[in-house]
Order: C-alpha cells, then structure tokens, then sequence
C-alpha cells in the first residue's frame, strides 16, 4: 500500500493530461454502471468490502465516470498488490475503494489528494455520490484544504444522500458557534446550502441567531442563506420575512446588497418594508459592492413607482398648452400615437390637479445617489442606473445616461448586445438622447450580425428630417455589405425611415427600385417587399413607380423580383391601366420560359385584369390560362384550372364567381412598418423579460405612477425614544436624516469595531484619551470610511438641501441654521437625560440595548455637531460641552483619508468578548466625559456649537491637520482680541515636535496673541490651543506660519463678519435709544422673505446668534427679536432687529456706525434667515 | 440568480459543470448547441436564450463558451458580467483563459466559482479576496505541492471581505516599490473610400501596475483633465474628488488593474495618423482582381508608426492572391479568407504598398462589395488626444517609490471603407 500510496502523489496535472487523451474515447463508459460490468472477477472483489460499502456502491445509479478511471490506472497497474489484475475498463469499483481507503487514512496529504480527485470528477459532471459515507467522515478535519474540499462535496450530493448528510450537520452546528467571524459564516453558508429538507428548523435557527450576531459578515451570509431556506421551503415565508425585516434595518455596506436580494426572491411584494429603510439605502448605495448596487437599484425603481408621482406630468401638461415649451429632447418628433398618448394623459393629470409638481425630496435623493455609479466599471450597474433614469427621472433629466450607455458599446459583444436592446426600445420614447451620438452607433464589417442588426434599429429609430440624409448615405455603404441578412435588415430599415419621414419617401423608394437589379435574390426579394409596402400607403401617389418597375420586367432576370412586380402591377392595375395589359401581353409571351414563381404570378395578373379591363385582355387571360393548363408544374395547373372556373363565367360556375372581384380585388391592409421595440418599455429595461420581450418567471412588474403619492412620512425614521420626546412632532421630517448621518456607525460601530473599519477609529481614541465620547466620532468616522471631508460637508449640503426643497422648490445652498432649534431643544433635553443614559448603557448588558443606547449616543451627539454653530449664541446657556466637539470635528475630518482607516482587517481570532468590552468600555468612557462637562461647565474651550474651519489639510500637512473655530469667549490676555481656537490632530505615523507659529503677516493695526507652543504632539494625538487675533474691525485675513520641527506650513485664518463683535447686553429701552441714535447712513434696512423653516422666533433667533455673535435684548412686541453686540476692537454698537410680518415677510435692520461692518452683517443675516 | 455554469469548447463539449443550487441536467444545453450549429460564427450565438423552463445566457471568451442557466428573472448584464469577471479571474489565475489551462486546474477551476457565488448571488470576486483564499498556481507552488501533497487553497480565511477596502490585500511589501501607469488611447474610425472620416473618437484606459509596501494612499493628477469626457472607475477611485477637483485618487489594488477608462470629448477633432490609399477592382470577366494599398504617415505629432498591420476578410469567392509588398510580409489564409500584411514600422521616405493580383473562382460572380481594410497600429510615447499626466503623489508611506507613466496609441476599430 505504500508504493501506492507514494503513487498517488503523482500531480493531478500529469493525470489530466493523460485523461484529456482518453476521456473521448471511453466517454460511453459512462453511462453504464461499475456495478453492471460483467465481469465476474470483480465480484469475488466486492465481497471483500464491507457490506455497507457495497451498498454505497451499488446505490451509485450511473457510475463514475470514464475520464476518472484513466486518473487511476497508472497506481492501480503498478500497484498491483491491491488485488486489481483486471483491464483499465473494469477497475471503477476498485477506484472508489481506493478513493475510500485514501480518505480513512490518517495522512492529511492522502486525503486531500483523494478529495481532489473527488472534486474533479464532480467538475466533470461524473457521479461521485457513492463515496458519500466515505467523504462525510471527515467533515470535521482539522486540515482546512480537505475540509474545504469536502464541503464541495457535501453540498453538491447531500440532497441525494440526506440520512448520511445529516451526520454533518453537528460540525456545523459547532462552527456557528465559533467565537472566529469566517468560521461562523462558513459554517452557516455549508450549513444552508445543505437541501435537506430535515434541517430546515435548525437553517432557521441558524439564520436568526446569525442575523444578530455582531459582525456584519456573518449577517451577509445570513441574508444569504434565507433565500435557500426558502427554495427548499416556502413555508417559512412568514418566519424569514421577519429576519429580512430585522436585517434590512441593518446599517453596514456588507449586509444591504444581500438582503435586498434576499428580499426580492422572497417577498418583493412586501414594499412596505423598504419604506423605513429607503433613505438608507439610498445613502449607502455608493459603497455598497457592485452587484449588490444592482439588486437595490432595480428594487429602488420598483419602489419609487409605486410611491412617487410620475416627475413627467407637468411636462405634459405644458406640452400641451404650448409648442413653446416643448422640451429640448424633441417630443414634437415621436411618433403620433405617444403624441396622442401623450395629451391624453395630460388631460388626466389636468384634470386631476392643477397644480404645480413637487418633486418628492426622496425621488430626487434617490436620482442623485445613483448617477454617480453611471460611471461604475460594471456594466451591470450602469445599466441599471439607467434604467431608473429611464423610468424614474424627469424628462430633462434622463439625458445623462446616454453617454454612459454609449460608453459600454466599447464591450464585449455580449454587452453591446443587451445594452442595444434597450438603448433601442429607448430610442422609440426619447430620441433626442442619443442623437448626439448617432455616429457611435455606426457600423463596423467586422460587427457580429445580431449587434449590426440592432445598431440598424437604433440608427432607424433616430433618424428624422435633420439627420435622414447622412443616415440614409450610411445605409448606402451597408447595402453592398457581404453580410446579406444585415443587408436584408437594412433594406427593411430604408422602409421605415421612409414611412417615417415623408420627405425621403421618394428618395428612398428610388433607391430600392435600383436595389431590385442587384444580383442578390434575397436582396431584391426584400427591396420589392418594402416597396410594396411603402406603395401600398399611397399608391396613387407612385404610379409612376409603378410603371417604372413595370418598365424594369424588361430588364430584371430575378425570377422574385419579377413576381413581385408582377404581383404589385396586378394589384394596382388601376393605377397604370395602359400598361398593365401591356405588361401581361409581354409576359404571355414569354410565359413558358419563365420561372415557377412568375408564371403563378402572371396568372394572377391576368385574373386581376380580366376582372378589371376584361374588354382589353380577356383574349389574353384566355391565352395565358390555357398555356398553364399543360404547363409542367401541377400546381401551376391547378392554379390555372381554379383560376378559370372562378372568374370566367360559365354556366357550371358556382356562387363563388359572383365574389370573384372582392376574392381578388380586395384591399389588402398596409403593412404596419414600426420598430419591433416599440411597447417594450412597459417591461422595466434592463430585465430578462424586456429582453425576451415576455415575461420571465419571477419577473415583477413595473407599477405605473400612482394618480397622489402615498404618504412620503412612512419613510421617517423613528429616532429612539427619549430624544424623541424633547422636539417639536411636526419636525420630523428632520429628524429622519439624523440617524442616518451617524447612522452606519450608530448601531454597527460597536459591533464593528471587532473588525477593521473603525478599529483605527477607537484606537485613536483611546489614545487621546481625555474625556472624549467614544461612540460620536467614531460612528461619524466609520460612516465616510475612506471618502474625504468635502465629501462629508457635501452630504449634509446635499441633506439640507433636500429638507428645504419640501417647502421651496428651487435648490438652496446650506445653512444649518434651521436644524438648530429643534437640535437646541433636544440637546437641552439630552443634558438632563445624560446620567440617565449613562446609568443605561451601564446597566444592560445584552447587545441589543447596547447598541441601541450607543446608537441614541451617537446621534446625540451629531445633533452637537450640528447645533455647535448656534449654541454659543443661546445666552441662557453656560457654554458647556468643550472639548469633545472639537475632537470630534477633527476626527471626523481624519477619516477622511485617513490612512488608517485602511488598515488589513484585523486578525479573525478577535472574539466577541473583546467587543462586549470594547464598547461598554466606550459607554463608560462616553457618560463620564458628559456628566464631567456638566459638572464643570467653566472649561477653557466652549465650542460646541460652532463652526469649525479648516485651516491645513491632513495631506498638505503632511500627517498634521488643524481646524479652527470662533471660540466665542472673551480672550483673556486682551479683550480687543478674537478668541480662535485650534485643534490640532497629528494623523502621521511619527511625532511631532515644536509646534508654534511664525512669521505672522497681518494688515496695519492687527495684532496677534501666538498660542504657547505645543511641544510635543505624539502620532495619533490631538491638542487644543487658544490664540487671539485683534482684527481691527475688518475681515482682512492674519498669513502666519505654522511651524513643526520639521516643516513650516503657511495659513490664514478670516474670520466672517458675525464673529468680529461680542454680546453685550441691552434692556429694551436701551436698545431704543442707542437705535435712536444710529440712524440715516448708520442704518440699513432690507426686506426679505424669511425660509419657511424660520418663520417663528425661535428659529430666528438661531439663526442670526449662528451668523453672529449677538444676544438677544428682550423684547414686548412678538413681531420683532433684538440683537446687539459691540465689535471687538472698537466697541461700536451693532444693533440688530428683525420684524416679521405676514406670510414670512419681514424686514431687517442693522445699526452699526462702522457701515463697512453693518453692510457685510446685513448680508450674512439675509442669508441666514432666507435659506 | 445564476443556477448553474457549464463550460463548452468549440466543438460543443461540456468539459466544465458547476451548480450553485440543485443540480441542473448537462441536457439543458442542447437548446443551446441546436442555436450554435444554426449562427454559422460563434459571435452570432444570442447571448441569451430561452427553454421551456429555463433560460440560458453565455458569453463566448477565448474559444470557449460560459453557458449559464437561470431559472427566473435577472438583469442579463448582471449574468454577462459576471460571467466575464469569470474568465477575467481565470486569466489573470492561470495567465490565459483556455479549455487547456481550465482542465488542468480543474481544481483550482471550481474551488474559484465555489467562492465567487454563493446560492447564484456573487459573493467574492475581487481578484485579491480570492487570491487570499485560493493561491494561484505557480512553478515553485506545483512542485511543492506535489512533493508536499499541498494544495492551492489558502490557509488563511477570507479577511479581505471584511474589509472596507476589498481591493487591496493586507500587508503587502515590496522591496522595490513602484507605481507605473499606462495611458494607453485606442483610436476608433471609419474612414471612407476617400479617406475622410465618417466616424472617429479616442477611448483611452489607463492601466496600472502599482507594487507599493503597506497602503499607499495615491494621487494622480493631469495636467488637462478637460479632454476628460466619459469617465469610468475602478471602485477603488473615490469619485467625489473626482468631481470638485478632477485627480484621481485612490488607494490602489495590488499590482494590474485598470484604473480608469475615458473618452475623449467629442469636441475635439481625432486625429488620424495614418492615410491609406487603396484600389481593390474585381473583374467581370477572368475570374481575378487587382489590389493595390499604399499606407502613409499623416497626423502622428511626429512620432514614429509602428506595428502597422492590415487585416482584410476577403470576399469568399477569392481562391488566391498573388502580391507583392515593398515592406513586411503578407498572409492570405485559404479558409477563412483573411488577407494580412503586417508591415511593421512605418517609413515616411519609402511608404509601404502592397500590390498584385487576386485570383476568383471560376465562374462566380464578382463580389459586389470590396473588403474593408482594418488597420492595426502602435505610436510609442504619444497620447493622441493630448493628454497628459501632471503629477503622482503618494500620501499615507513614508518611503519615496519609483514613479513611471508610458503612453500609447493605438488603433482600436480601425477600418478604411473601400
């Protein structure tokens, strides 16, 4: 056995090649069972084996196959010792035994190199399933290779061998224990692939607790493996629905591609589960892997029909008023029925409301978060951007996908195939969008036919009076093609574009009439079809066409050519009644040396003469027939003898004579020349079934608009419930985003931070250690994951934008400003509720809770972010909550780039234990700074709720990156300076020393205050210093240099308007007189119309403490709020009011005796308070 | 989604099955095969088809035909691409995509789609995941292994999933750190008999080969990024940046990859580098023709025309040709009726023609349309359209890397309408 053993060594390339020789030839080998052979000295063999051997053998059905016997031979023929001296072709029984004995061995290398045998035969479509037992034994092999192997194996044929499949399932069962990530989802992925309907109840066990578990990888397989559950038993619909909603509220980028796709093999019709979960979807998308990206794009179509009103309505309607505002993509040129289409539907939307379309914000969320993947690598999801565009997008707006789908005519063919298709049925509803790129869709010789073949429908269907001749010139060049079914294509092409476009009818059909010399029969069969098509529109019209090709019978030797002018004279007789009997006399004449074909048709010809102009050709109708009477062909006969009965009159003939002239002469219908694409659309583009043009199984329809949109609230967000309780209700709509910033983070951070992402994040954190709360930053870090700041300050933009397209339609740029009342409200809430949430997070124990406190955390403290602008500014409160925020901002801006954001996953032996106390440690840490900053609100460096600047990048920085923000404090050392406060944050992997400023270059009359310098900022670290900077009343920026022990950076630090004064405080009588006094040139008033989200006080206040660094002076009327502050330098009087009139209007003003500064003021709190 | 994958040679043989859900009959395929035999070429095989119960949707790479059944609705470019992301990794595993190379590693062959999809849904298919788990073969791998009884698949587990970085492997080191780009622009065009242009664009990619220590994070910039029309990305691209300040940057996989493609915008005008002129006459009468091509430099910014090639599928009815060329060599292939004449540099002094008779069989027809020329060339160190690279920089490493960029043009569809 040990020769053989060393034999079996032999690589398994060697082996192929060997059997790559043979397989061909013994390729009937496997249809016969081992078992069956007929040979008696394997016999005496079997009965060696153990019985329950021989019944896995025999049990094989067909055998193994014959490829795989050569693999053996060499072993078995050396090794003769294993007892085989039968020929090659009886030794399969004997392979599987060795195979077995391979397999108990004790030796890994043995065993795998059994199973690879294994696996190759399986490969090769050869039966493996009687080795089974053998096979299942070492399910729980400590070699990794062989288990791996094995599981193959199992999966494949445990569906025919269930009983023995479930000896396995214990190991799995261990495996989802496993405190290792990989291993559990391994475990669960083998596990669920198993098709034994036995375990179902243990799959579904299985499936929930991983559903839970804390890392995401293994709720991906989770959502991976409810689809199987379900194909193997749909009775478990309503249990696996619950988990897909459960996962769906899932946060990470890993898990949302799965489970939509679990979604829409189990319960797509479940649409109401996505409500809660579209915004994040919608957000997530970009990082979501692609093919996931293509699942949630096609269930995002679906859903955006079903819940938002068709963008394209208005549209209609103005189409309809006037020719005027008919859109750039050339509606006026589609085709009349979508005209007709069009007004009709226009008239139901008329009626149905007139008023003005509002794009629902999270229509317009979606359309935005996809078109950047328009420029994804993937064709699949470019296509599926597109479709949605097709679909979703107003009409303007669908343009942008053209260039990406051109784009992907650069594929291969197999691409450029499916994207024609739907590029094609495109063309048919907006033209207009790839006329541009008529050129792309040109035609190469070395095409394949079916992609010239639908380059010529896309090429047909963009065609119109601008464009017709340079297409036409095209077509020229593809009717001399070699390729005659695209020149047949191109012929019927030339038909459309000249039913299409009444100009070029003549041009064309002059063109066709040519092509019918051409020596090409199914050339000139086609060109005499579409002419005849093309006459049979207005055949008045082209009797001269007519008789010009009567005239061609002369010329064209083309048998169907010649029957088909045959047939079209006949049919127009009445058109070109000198001729026809003309042509009929000529053909008499040449009767019996024409084709079967002519001959059929130039009996036809004379019946519908004889029927017409009887008079005239009757003696010539008599000829002809009497000629096909002895003619060689039967059916020529036949057709001559029936012809004669039915038209010439005898006293035998029947009723039928009298209907001889509607028999012939009946108007035969026009044939319909319209793209084979038009209707497509009505399947969702992209899809199998638009493809088939036929509805694939499983295919969901795409709904049509509904007449009102449903309710867009179902989409909110609940924010957990005791944040929830401090706001305002009718905000709402706000407070959805929230979670959703912090959100990837809020409730995956934890959890997550047993794996890579944001293990930099906590490290880091850890090392600054002080008071910071763990759980903000870092789910603010883990959420941008590798995208940089701008991207970040965009988002929330974009966010803002979107909130305040609700109420005004136009695009507004940012302000935070209107967030920050409500977040004021709550953040005062939160205070109070601190200790509570602290004692919280401390007490529950179980991940659930825990994550969810973590997750109300986190979003507390992003509502800080938000409001730290404003909150300096509500005088009543102390300003408390210092650093933290500032580390926040800077950690947030590192993760940007942060390098080490990157860094190799983490080793997979991280057990879930170390996350437990990772997070509640971060818990801990989080309620101790909080409480800590209440109890001591006199920290140095109130900040929280203002804006941070940036003053050096992390890249230009080199590692060192620093912000800045208007501390708002009185800067102790000299009170005519403006306290600025810096952050610095060293994100490289080495040290740096000696941080201080120098070189400081400032217009006349500025002064600095250097901040001390910081000796020593470790890699990782971050540090917070005070500088003052007296600015003289202007806004001319301070040019210092920021210096390390190694580099110098140069900076500038300019401050807006709003920070250059300070608070003071005025009774209201005060205030009248000092106002009193400031009038004429020293006063600027404006009117404006206030944001719609600022329409009461509250808001207003907000929103001008944001701008500037004002207090509020009380006030008896409610129409108007006060303000008033001294400049810094100067401690000139800035007085501000405010009075709000009807319907948001309301008027500013602004005394100030420095005018420069009151100008600039007035116009910083315009734009505060109108957007 | 995806239910099964067979692989097909040219001959119609199954030499490859693999099913993700329950097994699927190999019988399926003979709708497929009844489809093949009726498209005379390959290329013509619909990408998708439709059984009674299922339907089938191949792609046709390197001789060999990815056949994949579903059973219910799916985007047929999510198969498509998928399928191509195949034979993408099979390639870049074994270094070719053949029925040779895939049943030597017959193994290796299935561990992959084991791990590329789960349940028919795609799972891993970045290169690097995979090669963490299942290690492409190489010469020193195979003898150890078969000295050692080892197998290709990796030990490790699958971290790389769980990274948000998925493209990048963990721990990579160098000793020689590098970082080279290709811009490599293909020129498309349909010239006319005349020589003017119907139809012409740039399509360029730049591709990247980039062996750097740890994770280097890499800004590429161009000094004209406006030429910039139609852009796409590696994912690893972050795209955002893209947009406010057109660099691209990334922190880039391990080693080749396409970092981006790009059109050129159509504003521009292309420049053709080459002119050709050439007369290709059938005769009604004596069953021969004459066929004469002269090539010329025309706009190539100086730079000198190499690896010029033309290729002309002559009509079927040509037995023979009988030419001589002043410069390089000729081939006419008798089957399948391809004329070649790889003429190599392109001398301005002494421009290459090609000149001689063809001989028809006796007694056709003349062929009614001349041949198209399809042109092949290369021009060293030239983009066509212009662009060029301003500046790489790395952040997030300290060591300095060696930096290299190379353009290229080349002729993509390229073809003279006679």
């Amino acid at each position: 056995m040990t020769t053989m053993q060393k034999l079996l060594q032999l690589p398994v390339n060697a082996v192929n090649i060997v059997k790559t020789v043979q397989s061909q030839v013994q390729g009937q080998e496997e249809d016969k069972s081992p078992v069956l052979t007929p040979d008696s000295g394997q016999h005496s063999w079997y009965n060696a084996l153990q019985p329950d051997e021989l019944r896995h053998l025999r049990s094989g059905g067909t055998g193994g196959g014959g490829g795989g016997d050569q693999e053996e031979r060499a072993p078995l023929e050396e090794g003769g010792g294993g007892g085989s001296s039968g020929g090659t072709f009886q030794t399969q029984p004997l392979r599987h035994d060795d195979l077995k004995e391979m397999l108990d061995s004790n030796k890994d290398s043995l065993k795998l190199e059994a199973m690879k045998r294994i696996v190759a035969m399986i490969a090769r479509g050869k039966n493996a399933s009687d080795l089974f037992p053998a096979v299942v034994k070492n399910v729980a092999c400590k070699n990794i290779e062989v288990k791996k192997l094995v599981y193959v194996y199992l999966v494949r044929y445990a569906e025919e061998q269930q009983d023995l499949a479930l000896l396995s399932i214990s190991t799995f069962q261990r495996g989802l224990k496993d405190p290792n990530q990989l291993i559990r989802a391994s475990a669960l992925r083998v596990l669920s692939s198993i098709r034994v309907t036995i375990i179902v109840p243990i799959m579904m066990l299985a499936i929930k607790e991983a559903a839970s578990d804390m890392s995401p990888y293994v709720r991906k397989t989770a959502a991976h493996a409810i689809p199987k559950l379900y194909s193997l038993d749909p009775e478990q619909k309503d249990q696996l629905i619950e988990v897909i909603e459960k996962l769906l509220a899932d946060k990470t980028t890993l898990v949302a591609g799965s489970v939509v796709m679990a979604f829409e093999e189990v319960c797509p019709e479940r649409i109401d589960l996505i409500h809660k979960n579209y915004r994040k979807l919608c957000n997530l998308l970009i990082d979501v892997e692609e093919w996931g990206q293509v699942v949630i794009i096609n269930m995002l179509t679906r859903y955006a029909r079903t819940q938002f009103l068709n963008p394209n309505i208005n549209e209609s309607l103005l189409e309809e008023g006037g020719g005027g505002e008919k859109t750039f993509y050339g509606s006026d040129e589609d085709e009349d029925e979508d005209e007709e289409e069009k007004e009709k539907k226009a008239e139901v939307a008329a009626m149905a409301k007139r008023k003005p379309y509002v794009m629902d914000p999270d229509h317009r969320l979606l359309l935005r978060n996809t078109k950047p993947l328009l420029q994804s690598r993937n064709a699949a999801v470019v296509m599926a951007v597109a479709q949605l565009y097709f679909h979703l997008a107003p009409k303007a707006e669908v343009g942008v996908i053209a260039k990406a789908l051109v784009r992907l005519l650069r594929s291969h063919s197999e691409v450029q195939y499916v994207v024609l298709q739907n590029v094609a049925t495109m063309t048919i509803k907006r033209r207009g969008m790839f006329e541009p790129y008529l050129k792309s869709f040109y035609i190469r010789s070395t095409d394949p036919t079916q992609i010239k073949v639908l380059k010529l429908e896309v090429l047909t269907n963009l065609a119109n009076e601008t464009n017709i001749s340079t297409i036409l010139r095209e077509f020229q060049t593809y009717i001399r093609s070699m390729d005659k079914d695209f020149v047949a294509a191109t012929i019927q092409a030339i038909g459309r574009c000249a039913t299409n476009i009444g100009e070029v009818r003549d041009t064309c059909l002059n063109g066709l009439v040519q092509l019918l010399s051409n020596r090409d029969e199914l050339v000139v069969a086609e060109s005499v079809v579409v002419i005849k098509k093309l006459l049979q529109m207005q055949p008045e019209k082209h009797s001269d066409i007519i008789k010009h090709m009567a005239k061609l019978t002369d010329n064209i030797q083309v048998p169907m050519a010649r029957a088909s002018i045959l047939w079209l004279i006949g049919e127009y007789c009445e058109h070109v009644p000198k001729i026809a009997p003309d042509v009929l006399r000529k053909m008499a004449k040449s009767f019996t040396n024409e084709e079967d074909i002519v001959k059929l048709q130039i009996i036809n010809l004379a019946a519908k003469l004889y029927l017409t102009n009887s008079k005239q050709t009757k003696l010539l109708t008599q000829y002809v027939l009497n000629l096909a009477k002895y003619d060689q062909n039967y059916d020529i006969r036949d057709r001559a003898r029936f012809i004669r009965q039915l038209i010439v009159p005898t006293e035998k003939s029947g009723a039928l004579s009298k209907y001889a002239k509607k028999l012939f002469l009946a108007l035969k219908p026009a044939p319909v020349l319209e793209s084979p694409f038009k209707d497509r659309d009505h399947f969702q583009l992209g899809s199998l079934s638009h493809l088939l043009n036929a509805k694939a199984g499983g295919y969901q329809e795409l709904p049509d608009w509904p007449e009102a949109a449903p309710d867009p609230s179902v989409r909110n967000v609940e924010v957990p419930e005791w944040t929830k309780c401090s706001s305002r209700e009718k905000r709402k709509e706000k407070k959805v985003e929230k979670p959703f910033y912090s959100d990837s983070e809020g409730e995956s951070g934890p959890t997550e931070s047993a794996d890579s992402e944001s293990d930099s994040a906590s490290g880091s954190e850890s090392g600054s250690g002080s008071e910071e709360s763990g759980s903000g930053s870092e789910s603010e870090e883990s959420e941008e994951g590798s995208e940089s700041e701008e991207e970040e300050e965009e988002e929330e933009e974009e966010k803002d934008k979107k909130k305040k397209k609700k109420e005004l339609k136009k695009p507004v740029p940012e302000t935070e400003s209107e967030q920050s009342s409500e977040e004021e409200d709550r953040k005062i809430e939160r205070k109070s509720k601190q200790r509570k949430s602290d004692s919280e997070s401390e007490s529950d124990e179980d991940e659930e809770s825990e994550s969810e406190s973590s997750q109300s955390e986190s979003e507390d403290s992003e509502s800080e972010v938000e409001v730290k602008k404003k909150k300096k500014t509500a005088e009543t409160k102390p300003p408390s909550k210092p650093v933290k925020k500032e580390t926040k901002k800077e950690k947030k801006e590192m993760s940007l780039l942060d390098l080490d954001d990157f860094e190799p996953a983490p080793s997979p032996q991280v057990t879930p234990v170390n996350t437990f106390l990772s997070n509640s440690l971060v818990t801990d840490l989080e309620g101790l700074s909080l409480s800590d900053s209440v109890l001591s609100p006199a920290t140095i460096a109130p900040s929280s709720a203002l804006k941070n600047y940036e003053l050096l990048h992390r890249i230009t920085g080199e590692g060192l990156s620093v912000e800045y923000c208007f501390s708002r404090q009185p800067f102790s050392p000299d009170a005519n300076m403006v306290a600025v406060q810096m952050q610095f944050t060293n994100s490289a992997t080495s040290d740096t020393k000696n941080l201080h400023m120098e070189d400081v270059k400032l217009q006349s009359g500025m002064r600095v205050k250097e901040f001390p310098e910081i000796e020593l900022l470790s890699a990782g670290e971050t540090a917070t210093a005070v500088m003052g900077i007296d600015f003289c009343d202007s806004t001319q920026a301070a040019n210092f240099q920021l210096c390390t022990h190694t580099r110098k950076f140069f900076v500038s630090i300019q401050p807006p308007v709003g920070e250059l004064m300070r608070p003071i405080f005025l009774t209201e009588n005060e205030f009248k007189k000092e106002q009193g006094q400031l009038m004429g040139m020293n006063e600027i008033t404006e009117k404006l119309t206030l944001d719609a989200k600022c329409r009461n006080e509250h808001a207003i206040v907000q929103r001008v403490t944001a701008a500037a660094n004002l207090s509020r002076v009380p006030c008896g009327s409610d129409k108007e709020c006060r303000f008033a502050g001294r400049t810094v330098t100067s401690s000139s009087l800035v007085l501000v009011t405010v009075a709000t009139k009807e319907e948001g209007a309301a008027q500013l003003t602004v005394n100030c005796e420095k005018m420069v500064i009151g100008t600039m003021l007035v116009k910083d709190i315009l734009l505060a308070l109108t957007q | 989604m995806i239910h099964s994958l067979f692989l097909i040679n040219h001959s119609g043989d199954i030499f490859l099955e693999k099913h993700w859900k329950s097994v699927i009959s190999r019988s399926v395929c003979d709708y497929f095969f009844e489809v093949k035999e009726k498209a005379v070429d390959p290329e013509n095989v619909p990408p998708v088809l439709q059984t009674p119960h299922h339907y089938l949707i191949s792609i046709y790479r390197g001789k060999l035909f990815f056949l994949s059944v579903v059973q219910t609705e799916v985007p047929p470019l999510f198969v498509i691409e998928f399928l191509h992301r195949v034979a993408d990794t099979f390639q870049d595993y074994f270094g070719e995509c053949s029925e040779g190379v895939i049943k030597d590693n017959l193994v290796t062959v299935y561990e992959l789609l084991e791990e590329m999809l789960d349940n028919g849904f795609p799972l891993a298919t970045e290169s690097n995941v995979l090669k963490e788990m299942i290690r492409p073969p190489n010469i020193l791998r195979s003898v150890v292994n078969t000295l050692t009884g080892g197998s290709n698949v990796g030990d490790t587990l699958p971290t790389g999933q769980l990274s948000n970085v998925p493209w990048r492997r963990a721990g990579v080191k160098y000793t020689n750190n590098e970082a080279y780009f290709d811009i490599i622009e293909e020129i498309d065009a349909i010239l006319d008999k005349s020589g003017t242009t119907v139809f012409a664009e740039i399509q360029g990619v730049v591709e990247a080969c980039v062996r750097l220590t740890g994770m280097p994070d890499l800004t590429l910039s161009f000094m004209n990024p406006r030429l910039l029309d139609d852009v796409s990305f590696h994912p690893c691209v972050r795209f955002k940046r893209w947009e406010s300040e057109r660099v691209l940057s990334f922190i880039p996989p391990d080693g080749n990859f396409t970092l981006m493609t790009y059109h050129v915008s159509s504003q521009n005008l292309v420049a053709i580098p080459v002119y050709v002129k050439q007369s290709i006459n059938f005769f009604e009468t004596g069953s021969c023709g004459r066929l004469e091509i002269t090539i010329g430099p025309k706009q190539n910014m100086g730079k000198t025309v190499e690896g010029l090639m033309v290729t002309i599928h002559m009509p079927k009815v040509v037995l023979s040709a009988n030419l001589t060329a002043t410069q390089g060599n000729y081939t006419y292939d008798l089957t399948t009726k391809v004329l070649v004449w790889d003429i190599g540099k392109l001398n301005p002094q002494k421009l290459p023609n090609l000149r001689g008779s063809l001989s028809m069989q006796a007694g056709a027809p003349k062929p009614e349309e001349n041949p198209s020329l399809n042109i092949d060339l290369k021009i060293q160190q030239l983009a066509i359209s212009g662009l060029k690279v301003s500046r790489l920089d790395m952040y997030g490493e300290k060591y300095k890397p060696f930096k290299g960029v190379k353009y290229l043009t080349k002729a993509g569809k390229f073809q003279v309408r006679t």
